[in-house]
């Protein structure tokens, strides 16, 4: 934390689509910082202070629930948790996460796309028994290690960077995107999904799906729960390629 | 007029309300949900450190069942919650475990053989049994008996939250997101929906439904510092207030978390504590074994913050820009655990702190936490005064928690109660036809709109951020950790007036399609009106109960005392509340007032509790043979819905 105070500029997209007429334009607007400022704290300055209208997404501040992804000098990252100080120059590029419905500003439809994505990998468990689990009994056993690697992939918090890096996505709108593949080798690793690899392979085996993929990683490089893109895309393609 | 129909309209997207949608759903009715963002960005996903729920499968659980998890609930409570209810909830808490491991939580699992922890300190080897590998393990918590928190790393809500929002899309149920509910629709006692306004469109549409549920979590934005999403901002409890029918319960009872990180309030988790961390003074010296001999730094948490806060106060601190703090050290841990257990921890440490907490200790200070309070209901979850009107998790106070809630028991409850009310919603969905007159929908449509277009329309008066800023300073200052008459009196005097002023707020932006300052503007003088509530009900509170502490009235004072906090708005002109209490009944208590055991025991009690505990001594004596399940019984029978009636089976230990 640095003691002497800077001003910081941030270049902001504003556009409301909700106001006819409305054109997208770059404003600045200058914070004075103080240590320890991060971008959650410097836009809600801006908004109390300057310019109550400007949009963006915070909930849990704390880079624990993915609302507040955004493009920050070009690299998409969850701005509650990015410090001021990492800008030596002070000057702060904000633009919203492309491949997303705008909302305003700042704050794009994620949730939409998400509940999609999330209905087209099925992402849940299927098993016929599982709503007729007997929950007085002792639950059914799972190797502690298997358990561990779920959640690994479970960390994924939605929050959309990997979507916004990606330029498969940017080519084709269909493509499922790596937050679907994290999800689906989640639900493929997890013993208690009965799926077989025939139904997953309906879910991605086509170019919206991993052969889509051109593994040029953008996504493994944004990610900010640091998910194994890599090794996962490379791993479903692979069990993927051997249903056909 | 734009209207909406359906059975079941659950206010919030967190884990209660997803929960409570899922069982009516599952009973065939239909459930929307409304969320003011994706449901699965609700403030439960923040949940680090576990939930509790007695499995007893790992060593240190061994022992564990619903009565010693109903005895620490109770103590934790200072036996200020409903027992019926906490009996209910102890009951269902393994099957709510074992339901969500079903719909894919991914538990951390038991892992035979030796493993090496940190207890009080120091290394210990322990062993875990080999009948019990693959099932869910627990850790430590404060202010419980056994390890009985069972987890997923550090990221036990997140996983509970995505199983349960996987499982409502799976059943097809809708979430309407960015969409906030700004009023009840009511009339003679019943609830019929709310006014609900998009908060892209900024359009009204009214929801009308036949039972109606409030699960929008906690109230902790009431406080300038907090460990809560800045959406925690208590908007559901005050539409309740709003309807001046509806009561809020225990509103006073603000719970404080030890360990949140200086100086921005984010949370690190009781697990760092439960799993062997050590509060730490500017000496380096560990301080807590010197106030709490017994249970150290996993006391209960209001204890634990009281003690922090006096070691503060004796100088102790270490001083900061930002104030003093302690801190909390991890070190002793170890990398290979800190990287695997407690590693949204550690990202917290490295992202706002800059520093690595392998190596370096955390600072911290207790913070504004969790609202025992909330929208007071029957065991069924229903309000008591408004039929159709039901409410869950941590916006309700349901009554488990009493003035101080152990860590680990709020997902818990969550869950156990989205199962339970769940049930009590779909029956009322049953037994109850929709019979609205839509001049009454009307009715409510136009109160609010014309709300927004004075505010809009108004030139000048003042601004919403600045009377929110004040407000919080207010509860910061004067109904924080410990309380006192003079500063409680002061805060509901310059509350009054703030309510006042919130009445005359004018907007910089007039538009009303999303904006966030019109969004600030509805909520303000709503959330002005429920510090007023817990600021006015903590003055009146004349002793000190769990986390409701007053320097001027040391003791609990069951004479007095012993009883619930009711808290009514029925004059929508008036510059204060209305209060009632309810007696809590020692004669129907499985657990009569106690000791908590924390530090010197100064209770003024209550004439009825030697009476209960005599009367308990016999039926124990008159029924010898009874095991403990018949026992529970003879002491408190409860009603529990027969779908969660069933014994809970441990191993190595059977149904017993
Ligand atoms: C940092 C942190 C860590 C925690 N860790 C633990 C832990 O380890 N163990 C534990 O047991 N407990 C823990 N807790 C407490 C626990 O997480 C919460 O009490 C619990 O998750 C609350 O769940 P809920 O479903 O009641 O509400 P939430 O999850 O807060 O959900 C509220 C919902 O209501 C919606 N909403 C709010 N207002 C409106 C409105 N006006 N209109 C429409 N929708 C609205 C929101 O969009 C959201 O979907 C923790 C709390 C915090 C803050
Ligand atoms: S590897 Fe490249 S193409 Fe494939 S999902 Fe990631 S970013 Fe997109
Ligand atoms: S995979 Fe990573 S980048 Fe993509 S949505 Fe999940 S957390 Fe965000
Ligand atoms: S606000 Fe939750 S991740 Fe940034």
């Amino acid at each position: 934390m640095s003691n002497n105070e800077r001003v910081l500029k941030f270049h902001i997209l504003r556009y409301n689509p909700q106001l006819k007429g409305d054109i997208p334009t770059m404003k600045t607007y200058e914070v004075k910082e103080a240590p320890g400022m991060t971008i959650f704290i410097a836009l809600n300055d801006i908004r109390e202070n300057q310019d109550p209208s400007l949009q963006f997404d915070f909930i849990c501040r704390a880079g624990i629930c993915g609302s507040c992804a955004m493009v920050i000098n070009g690299h998409p990252d969850l701005a509650c948790r990015t410090l001021t100080s990492k800008f030596p120059d002070g000057e702060i590029k904000l633009m919203p996460l492309p491949g997303f419905e705008l909302i305003g500003d700042l704050s794009v439809n994620t949730g939409k796309f998400m509940r999609a994505m999330s209905e087209r990998v099925e992402s849940w468990i299927h098993d016929q028994y599982a709503d007729n689990v007997d929950l007085d009994r002792l639950e059914e056993r799972m190797d502690p290690d298997v358990a561990d690697e779920i959640y690994e992939l479970e960390r994924c918090v939605e929050c959309g960077c990997c979507v916004s890096a990606c330029a498969t996505k940017r080519m084709r709108d269909g493509f499922l995107s790596a937050v679907g593949f994290m999800r689906l080798a989640r639900y493929a690793l997890d013993p208690r999904d009965k799926r077989s690899d025939e139904e997953f392979y309906e879910i991605v085996g086509d170019d919206d799906g991993v052969f889509g993929c051109m593994t040029l990683l953008g996504c493994q490089d944004y990610c900010p729960k640091d998910l194994p893109h890599q090794t996962q895309i490379a791993y479903l393609r692979r069990r993927m390629a051997l249903v056909r | 007029m734009k209207v909406v129909y359906t059975d079941s309209l659950v206010i919030g997207g967190g884990l209660a309300g997803l929960r409570i949608a899922i069982a009516a759903r599952q009973r065939g009715y239909d459930s929307i949900v409304l969320s003011l963002m994706p449901a699965k960005r609700s403030h439960s996903a923040a949940a680090q450190g576990g939930m509790q729920a007695s499995l007893g499968a790992s060593i240190k659980g061994e022992g564990d069942n619903e009565d010693v998890h109903f005895e620490d609930t109770v103590k934790g409570s200072d036996w200020g919650c409903d027992q019926d209810v906490a009996r209910m909830f102890v009951n269902t808490a393994p099957k709510a475990i074992r339901q969500l491991c079903a719909w894919g939580v991914p538990w951390s699992r038991v892992r035979k053989g030796d493993r090496e922890v940190v207890i009080n300190g120091q290394k210990v080897t322990i062993t875990e049994k080999d009948e019990a590998h693959g099932l869910i393990t627990s850790r430590d918590f404060g202010g419980t008996k056994k390890w009985r928190t069972c987890f997923t790393s550090d990221g036990t809500g997140h996983t509970m939250l995505y199983a349960m929002d996987n499982k409502a899309i799976q059943l097809g149920i809708q979430v309407h997101e960015r969409k906030e509910a700004v009023a009840l629709i009511h009339e003679d006692g019943v609830c019929y929906g709310a006014v609900v306004r998009d908060l892209v469109t900024g359009e009204l549409v009214a929801y009308v439904a036949k039972a109606t549920t409030i699960a929008t979590g906690g109230y902790g934005r009431l406080y300038a510092v907090t460990t809560n999403a800045v959406i925690s901002e208590g908007i559901g409890n005050a539409i309740a207030l709003e309807t001046g029918i509806a009561p809020l319960g225990n509103m006073e009872a603000v719970q404080f978390h030890p360990t949140a990180i200086v100086p921005v309030g984010i949370l690190t988790t009781e697990g760092c504590r439960g799993d062997g961390g050590l509060l730490l003074d500017k000496d380096g010296y560990r301080f807590m074994p010197d106030y709490e001999p017994g249970k150290k730094e996993l006391a209960s948490r209001d204890v634990v913050s009281r003690r922090m806060t006096e070691h503060i106060r004796k100088g102790k601190g270490v001083s900061s820009r930002y104030g003093d703090h302690l801190w909390l050290d991890i070190t002793l841990l170890g990398r290979q655990h800190i990287e695997k257990n407690l590693r949204e921890v550690k990202e917290i440490c490295e992202y706002f702190l800059g520093i690595d907490p392998v190596k370096e200790y955390i600072p911290v200070r207790p913070t504004q936490h969790y609202s025992m309070g909330g929208v007071r209901t029957r065991s069924t979850g229903e309000s008591p005064t408004m039929k159709g009107l039901f409410s869950a998790g941590e916006a309700a106070c349901w009554d488990m928690h009493g003035f101080n809630r152990l860590g680990g028991n709020s997902v818990a409850e969550t869950v156990v109660a989205g199962m339970i009310v769940g049930e009590y919603v779909a029956d009322y969905c049953a037994q109850n036809p929709l019979n609205i007159n839509t001049k009454l929908i009307e009715q409510f449509m136009d109160r609010e709109k014309e709300k927004i277009s004075a505010l809009l329309s108004r030139d000048k008066g003042e601004n919403p951020f600045e009377l929110k800023k004040e407000m919080q300073q207010i509860m910061m200052d004067k109904v924080g950790i410990f309380r006192n008459e003079a500063d409680l009196s002061q805060a509901v005097e310059e509350l009054k007036v703030l309510h006042q002023r919130s009445k005359n707020i004018a907007l910089r932006h007039k538009i009303s399609s999303s904006n966030p300052e019109l969004v600030e503007a509805i909520r303000v003088p709503k959330m002005i009106r429920l510090a007023q509530c817990v600021a006015y009900g903590a003055m009146l509170r004349k002793e000190s109960r769990g986390a409701h502490a007053r320097e001027d009235y040391p003791e609990r004072n069951d004479r007095d005392w012993l009883k619930r906090t009711l808290t009514f708005w029925p004059d929508e002109n008036a510059d204060l509340p209305e209060v009632k209490y309810e007696d809590l009944d020692i004669m129907k208590m499985e657990m009569p007032p106690g000791s908590r055991g924390y530090g010197v025991d100064n209770t003024i009690h209550h004439p009825d509790t030697e009476k209960r505990v005599a009367q308990l001594e016999e039926i124990k004596k008159a029924n010898p043979n009874a095991d403990r399940f018949e026992m529970q019984r003879l002491l408190n029978p409860i009603e529990i819905p027969d779908k969660f009636r069933g014994k809970n089976e441990r191993v190595g230990k059977g149904f017993k």
